[in-house]
């Protein structure tokens, strides 16, 4: 167990080293622009060398690079040219890592619970009432743009409800609708994957077998079923969270919630190159982590699974 | 020799005096019948048509299908009807010469008009064509370069290594990263967008790919064509491909609205199409701006409807069809 776990945590750390790497020389192929602070027009040209030069972005690539990691190191990702100006990087995101991680973790734990629930009532009874609606839904999430039921959700319910329409640190009311939104895609992926083992595992002999032997109907979904159905679905999690992420870039931006999400947008619609990259490399930091951890929980999860086997089939 | 007479010696020859002899006058000759020899082992099992058969019996996808079929014929005829507007013209009062903002639906504008005049009926079906023309090529890329990359690194043992490696990396980026970095660094256009598109899309095709080569190379007719010396290129696309296309194609329905809906979140974001562009994202955009406004909602309504049918149209057309083409759907 343990040397799986070394094992896969090195390669992550193989490719986060690449991914660093490939996010960085990418930023470099940017139109300078972005370090200017929206005042290149009013520059002279002996201005932007500077500034350039100051930033360090003059220097060969190879030693960019190294100065780069260095800073890194340190917890340095630069200062925000026009967000806002001046200000560490990593002070911008100091502040805004609690409200994703929150919202992050909040919508989880609420799809997990529904979307599980609507998975074993749909696979309960197939063709039932509750197996239409649960496809319905799970069609409707997997093909419409999310951004268009978010907005759809956003002015029916403000509009029917007291509910408030913007995000508002003290008034709790107005986390319902920005949770809501981000649950709704991880409840639709949760309850089509427990659904979908849950069928297949209700045909295997060995349920068979205990029906034969007169267990309980719930005591084989409980004992049985919903244990292997959870396998593949452990390993399904941490890829959740990374959705909950993406989804949350549009859900930061549309109740403005001062998150990670919302500062991307932001950042891109300003053209503040360091702040872009750190929030680029901090979600591609916690991509990486996620696959990692998503291995790990289905090692945990299945005894049967061999550690030995080679890695990157999944 | 020494056999043949070994032989003689075990099996005597068949004579007058031995027990169970018939003459030859009691046999008949039976006469020959070549429509006989076509009755056994043979089925009227057509792969395409137990599958179209399959998928006809798909009612709601039918009811999909047509729908579709009508919006795609609709968006091509639509601007040589008479009366059309051009997307990107502003309407101006003739009488006062302002411009025509936010009218409501109405007869002379059937869904009103945007927030600088422009007719919105015009810009929702030019908007439709630009969204189905990134979202079916992107399909097309993302299946051409899956495939062809796919094959390779199935099929060429070298490779496969340093392949997987590399799509190992890869994959732990999340594409939407990857995709909001690149259109971050090139300028907003129609190239852009599907660019960035086609540059993630195809993993996971060639990853799919490169699976089902892996299983089905060895088996024994591969392995037979290679002994008599059949091109690889002949054997990946004669034997390998075939054994794929039905997941392939459902790959390719459901990439359409995932094309459409990753446009309609770069515009959202402004790293997609600039507004000369009428698109489904664009359209959005525009209405969620104004959708404050309680009488100006139908403007974020008419283009959220016609992207819902779309890429519910789609989504439910790729799957039925992929149940379809699964021969174990077949068996009547």
């Amino acid at each position: 167990m343990l040397k799986y776990v070394l094992k896969r945590l090195s390669a992550a750390i193989v490719s986060m080293f690449i991914v660093i790497t490939v996010v960085f020389l990418l930023m470099r192929l940017m139109p300078v622009e972005g370090y200017f602070g929206g005042r290149a027009d009013s520059m002279t040209e002996e201005n932007k060398q500077r500034i350039l030069e100051n930033m360090g972005l003059l220097d060969p690539w190879y030693e960019q690079l190294l100065n780069f990691y260095n800073d890194l190191i340190h917890l340095d990702f630069g200062r925000s040219v026009t967000l806002q100006p001046n200000t560490p990087v990593v002070k911008i995101l100091g502040k805004k890592l609690p409200y994703s991680v929150g919202f992050g973790l909040g919508a989880i734990a609420i799809s997990l619970v529904l979307g599980c629930s609507l998975g074993v009532l749909m696979a309960r009874r197939q063709r039932g009432f509750w197996d239409k609606i649960g496809t319905g839904y799970i069609v409707f999430i997997n093909a419409v743009p999310p951004i268009v039921y978010y907005l759809m959700i956003q002015i029916s319910v403000t509009a029917a409800t007291p509910l408030p329409m913007l995000f508002n640190e003290r008034k709790p009311l107005s986390f319902v609708l920005p949770l809501i939104c981000m649950a709704l895609g991880p409840t639709a992926n949760y309850a089509m994957w427990i659904r979908r083992y849950m069928v297949d595992e209700l045909n295997r002999d060995y349920i068979k077998l205990a029906r034969a032997k007169g267990m309980p109907n719930n005591k084989i979904m409980v004992r049985h079923v919903m244990r292997n159905a959870f396998i593949p679905l452990a390993q399904y999690l941490p890829s959740t969270i990374l959705f909950t992420i993406s989804g949350s870039i549009y859900v930061e931006a549309l109740f403005s919630i001062p998150g990670m999400g919302g500062l991307l947008i932001n950042a891109i619609q300003k053209q503040d190159n360091p702040l872009v990259q750190a929030v680029v490399l901090m979600y591609a930091v916690m991509g990486v982590f996620g696959l990692l951890l998503g291995d790990i929980a289905m090692a945990i999860c299945d005894p049967r699974i061999s550690l030995s086997r080679k890695g990157g089939s999944r | 020799m020494a056999k043949k007479e070994r032989w003689e010696n075990v099996v005597p020859p068949v004579l007058e005096t031995t027990p169970g002899y018939i003459p030859d006058a009691l046999f008949e000759r039976a006469p020959y019948d070549p429509t006989a020899g076509e009755k056994g082992g043979y089925s009227n099992y057509s792969y395409w048509g137990s599958t179209l058969r399959a998928f006809r019996k798909n009612k709601v996808a039918m009811f999909f299908l047509w729908v579709l079929i009508a919006l795609l014929v609709f968006t091509f005829v639509q601007p040589l009807l008479p009366g059309q507007r051009d997307p990107n013209l502003i309407n101006n009062d003739p009488e006062t010469g302002y411009m025509l903002k936010n009218q409501p639906p109405s007869s002379e504008f059937w869904f009103g008009t945007n927030a600088i005049g422009q007719d919105l009926w015009a810009r929702i079906w030019s908007g439709t064509r630009t969204s189905l023309f990134i979202g079916v090529v992107v399909a097309f890329f993302e299946a051409l370069i899956g495939i062809v990359m796919g094959a390779i690194w199935g099929y060429v043992r070298k490779l496969d290594r340093l392949f997987t490696e590399i799509y190992n990396v890869i994959d732990n980026i999340p594409t939407t990263i990857i995709r909001m970095l690149f259109a971050y660094m090139m300028r907003p256009s129609l190239f852009t967008v599907t660019f960035v598109m086609c540059l993630t899309g195809w993993f996971s095709m060639a990853r799919f790919i490169r699976n089902q080569i892996v299983i089905i190379r060895d088996r024994e007719y591969n392995l037979a064509s290679r002994c008599l010396g059949t091109p690889t290129t002949k054997i990946i696309t004669k034997n390998l491909l075939p054994y794929m296309v039905s997941v392939i194609m459902l790959r390719m329905a459901l990439a359409v609205p995932g094309a459409i809906g990753t446009e309609v979140f770069l515009t959202y974001i402004g790293l997609g199409l600039p507004v000369t562009i009428p698109s489904l994202g664009n359209l959005i955009n525009e209405g969620k701006q104004v959708m404050l406004n309680g009488t100006l909602v139908y403007q974020l309504y008419y283009p959220a409807i016609i992207i819902s049918i779309i890429t519910i149209a789609f989504y439910m057309i790729g799957n039925a069809f992929s149940d379809a083409a699964d021969p174990k759907n077949h068996v009547e």
